[in-house]
C-alpha cells in the first residue's frame, strides 16, 4: 500500500490541537479529505494552518505536538 | 559604578544593542541563548554566553530558572531583560534581587503597579495626568451609565469590564443606541467572560500615538520628549519619529511633565514610557499606560536628544544618579525609525525567515541600522520577525525623510522577503510626508494604496 506524504510550507512548531485543552486536529489512524486541518504552524508569533492537501486513511503523525519543524520537512503519512 | 557585568535575558537586535552599551561602559558581557540562538550576534559579541535551553521562549528566554542558573554560573552584578520576554515581570525582578543581584529597571513592586490597567490608571489620575473621560470603574446599571455618556458625550465605547484584546467592546454613537446596547452588552458579556460588568469611555477619533520617555534614578525624573508611534498594523508600531509631529510647545510642555509627574509619583527608577492618545482637533491628550522597560524605537529619541539612554539604564543600575538635568536634554532635529522585519509585504506580511546570503548596510551621516543580521546569517522561526531598525537623523522632518529615502535604497537585504518596500512606498507618500496620519491610517492605506510592483504577479507568486 502507497503512502502519501503531508508536509509543512513553513518552518516553526508544529502543533496538533487548537489549543493546550483542545483535542488534537487529528489522531493516528484516522482518514483525512484534502482540506482537513491537521494541525498549526507557529512561525514568527504567527499561527499557520496546515491542511492535508491529500485524501488518504489511517494518518501517521511522524512529529511531536510542539516539535520544531523545517521547511519541507514531512509532518505525517497517510494510506492512500 | 556599582556593577561590573551583565548578563543580558534577551535576544536579537536589542540584546546587541545591549551588550554594545554594556562594552562602551565596561562591564563584561554574558549573553544567555536558546539552541535556536547559538549563532547569533549577539552570542559572537557577547564576552561570554551560556545556552538556557530549547527554541521555545517558555523553556529559555521565559524560563526564569534557567536565567537565574546561568546568572549564578557567570557571578554576574545584574540582568538586563530588553524588551518583550521577562522585561515587565514584577516576579522575575523581584527573583533577580532576591539572587543578590540588580535587575536594570524599576522594582518588582513598581512594575506589578504600573502593568496593572486600573491601578496604573488610579496613579495616572493622582498624578494630574488625563485619562481617558469615562467611568471610573464597572457601571453599575444603565441609569448610572446614561448620565457618565451624557457627561463625555458621542461617540462612546461600551467595553466589558473582563473582555481585552479588542472584544466586548460596542461603540454607541446616541443615547437612544446607548439604550438598546447597554443591556444586550451587559448579557453578551455575562455570556462570554461570565461576568456582566461594563465600563463606559469616550471614542478618541482619529487619535494620534504620542509618548514620552522618562528616566529616573529612583530619586530625579527627566523626560526626553516624545515619540510619534501613530503608524502602526494590526496595534503594532511600524513606523516611529520624534518629536510628534506639529506638536504645539504649550501642549509638549504639558505632556511631558505630566509623564514626568507620573513617574516621581512612584519613585520611578530606570527608562519607561508613558504612552497617550492625542486628539488633533482638541489638542487633548489621554494616558494610555506606562511601559516599564526600554521601547524598541527608543533611538528616535537618542537621536534627537542626544542620549545613551541603554548605557543611562546600566549606569542608574550600577547606583549612580541621572548624568543629565532636564534643562540639559533638548530637542535637535527629527528622527525617524522603520521596523525592518521578515515579512512579505505584498503577502499579508507572511513571516519570511530563512538564509540571509547578502546585507548592504547604508551609512551616511545620521543613518543608523540596529541589527541582529550579517552576511549568511539564518533568521530562525521561533521569534518575533524584527530584523533591525533603521534610524535616520536630520535637521527638520523633511531633510530626515530625504535622507530616509536614500537610507532606504541603500538597504539590501539579499534571500528574504522584508518589510523594507513597504517603507518606502510610505517614505513617498503625500500623506506620510505632510504627517497627515492617526493610528488607523496604515491599515486603510495598505487597502487602498498599496501594491505590489507588477500588479498581482508578487500576490501570486
Amino acid at each position: 500500500m502507497s503512502k502519501l506524504e503531508i508536509k509543512s510550507r513553513l518552518p516553526g512548531v508544529f502543533y496538533r490541537r487548537s489549543s493546550p485543552d483542545a483535542a488534537p486536529f487529528k489522531s493516528d489512524g484516522d482518514a483525512v479529505a484534502v482540506g482537513d486541518v491537521i494541525g498549526l504552524v507557529e512561525v514568527m508569533k504567527s499561527f499557520h494552518e496546515v491542511k492535508a492537501g491529500v485524501t488518504g486513511g489511517a494518518i501517521r503523525f511522524l512529529v511531536e505536538d510542539a516539535d520544531a519543524i523545517m521547511a519541507g520537512q514531512t509532518l505525517a503519512e497517510v494510506e492512500a | 559604578m556599582k556593577i561590573r557585568s551583565v548578563l543580558i535575558a534577551n535576544r536579537g537586535e536589542i540584546a546587541v544593542r545591549i551588550i554594545r552599551a554594556a562594552k562602551a561602559l565596561g562591564l563584561r558581557t554574558v549573553q544567555v541563548f536558546s539552541q535556536a540562538d547559538a549563532d547569533s550576534l549577539a552570542v559572537r559579541l557577547a564576552d561570554e554566553s551560556i545556552a538556557i535551553g530549547p527554541p521555545a521562549a517558555k523553556k529559555s528566554y521565559l524560563n526564569i530558572e534557567a536565567i537565574l542558573a546561568a546568572a549564578a554560573a557567570a557571578r554576574v552584578d545584574a540582568i538586563h531583560p530588553g524588551y518583550g520576554f521577562l522585561s515587565e515581570n514584577a516576579d522575575f525582578a523581584d527573583a533577580v534581587v532576591a539572587a543578590g543581584m540588580v535587575f536594570v529597571g524599576p522594582t518588582g513592586a513598581a512594575i506589578r503597579l504600573l502593568g496593572d490597567k486600573v491601578a496604573a490608571r488610579r496613579v495616572a489620575a493622582e498624578a494630574g495626568v488625563p485619562t481617558v473621560p469615562g467611568s471610573e470603574g464597572r457601571v453599575s446599571d444603565i441609569a448610572q451609565g446614561r448620565a457618565i455618556v451624557a457627561a463625555i458625550g458621542f461617540p462612546a465605547m461600551i467595553k466589558a469590564a473582563a473582555g481585552g484584546g479588542g472584544r466586548g467592546i460596542r461603540i454607541v454613537q446616541t443615547m437612544a443606541e446607548f439604550e438598546q446596547q447597554f443591556p444586550q452588552a451587559s448579557a453578551e458579556a455575562a455570556a462570554a467572560f461570565g461576568d456582566g460588568g461594563l465600563y463606559v469611555e469616550k471614542v478618541i477619533e482619529k487619535a494620534r500615538h504620542v509618548e514620552v520617555q522618562i528616566l529616573g534614578d529612583g530619586v530625579n525624573v527627566v523626560h526626553a520628549f516624545e515619540r510619534e508611534c501613530s503608524l502602526q498594523r494590526r496595534r503594532q508600531k511600524v513606523w516611529e519619529e520624534a518629536p510628534a509631529i506639529e506638536l504645539p510647545a504649550a501642549v509638549r510642555e504639558k505632556l511631558c511633565a505630566s509623564a514626568v509627574s507620573l513617574a516621581r509619583s512612584v519613585g520611578y527608577r530606570g527608562a519607561g514610557t508613558v504612552e497617550y492618545l492625542y486628539d488633533e482637533a482638541t489638542q487633548q491628550f489621554y494616558f494610555i499606560e506606562v511601559n516599564t522597560r526600554i521601547q524598541v524605537e527608543h533611538p528616535v529619541t537618542e537621536m534627537i536628544a542626544g542620549l545613551d539612554l541603554v548605557q543611562e539604564m546600566l549606569r542608574i543600575a550600577g547606583g549612580l544618579p541621572l548624568s543629565v538635568r532636564q534643562d540639559e536634554i533638548a530637542i535637535a532635529g527629527h528622527a525617524s525609525e522603520c521596523r525592518i522585519n521578515a515579512e512579505d509585504p505584498y503577502r499579508n506580511f507572511m513571516p519570511s525567515p530563512g538564509l540571509v546570503e547578502k546585507l548592504e548596510i547604508p551609512s551616511g551621516e545620521g543613518v543608523r541600522f540596529d541589527t541582529l543580521l550579517f552576511d549568511g546569517y539564518v533568521v530562525p522561526p521561533f521569534y518575533d520577525s524584527l530584523l533591525g531598525k533603521l534610524i535616520v537623523h536630520g535637521a527638520n522632518r523633511a531633510d530626515c525623510l530625504a535622507r530616509l529615502r536614500e537610507a532606504l535604497g541603500g538597504l539590501k537585504i539579499v534571500g528574504i522577503p522584508t518589510t523594507v518596500p513597504l517603507h518606502a512606498a510610505l517614505a513617498t507618500d503625500a500623506d506620510v510626508i505632510a504627517g497627515r496620519f492617526h493610528t488607523r491610517f496604515l491599515e486603510q492605506w495598505l487597502e487602498t494604496k498599496f501594491a505590489a510592483p507588477g500588479g498581482d504577479k508578487e500576490v501570486a507568486r
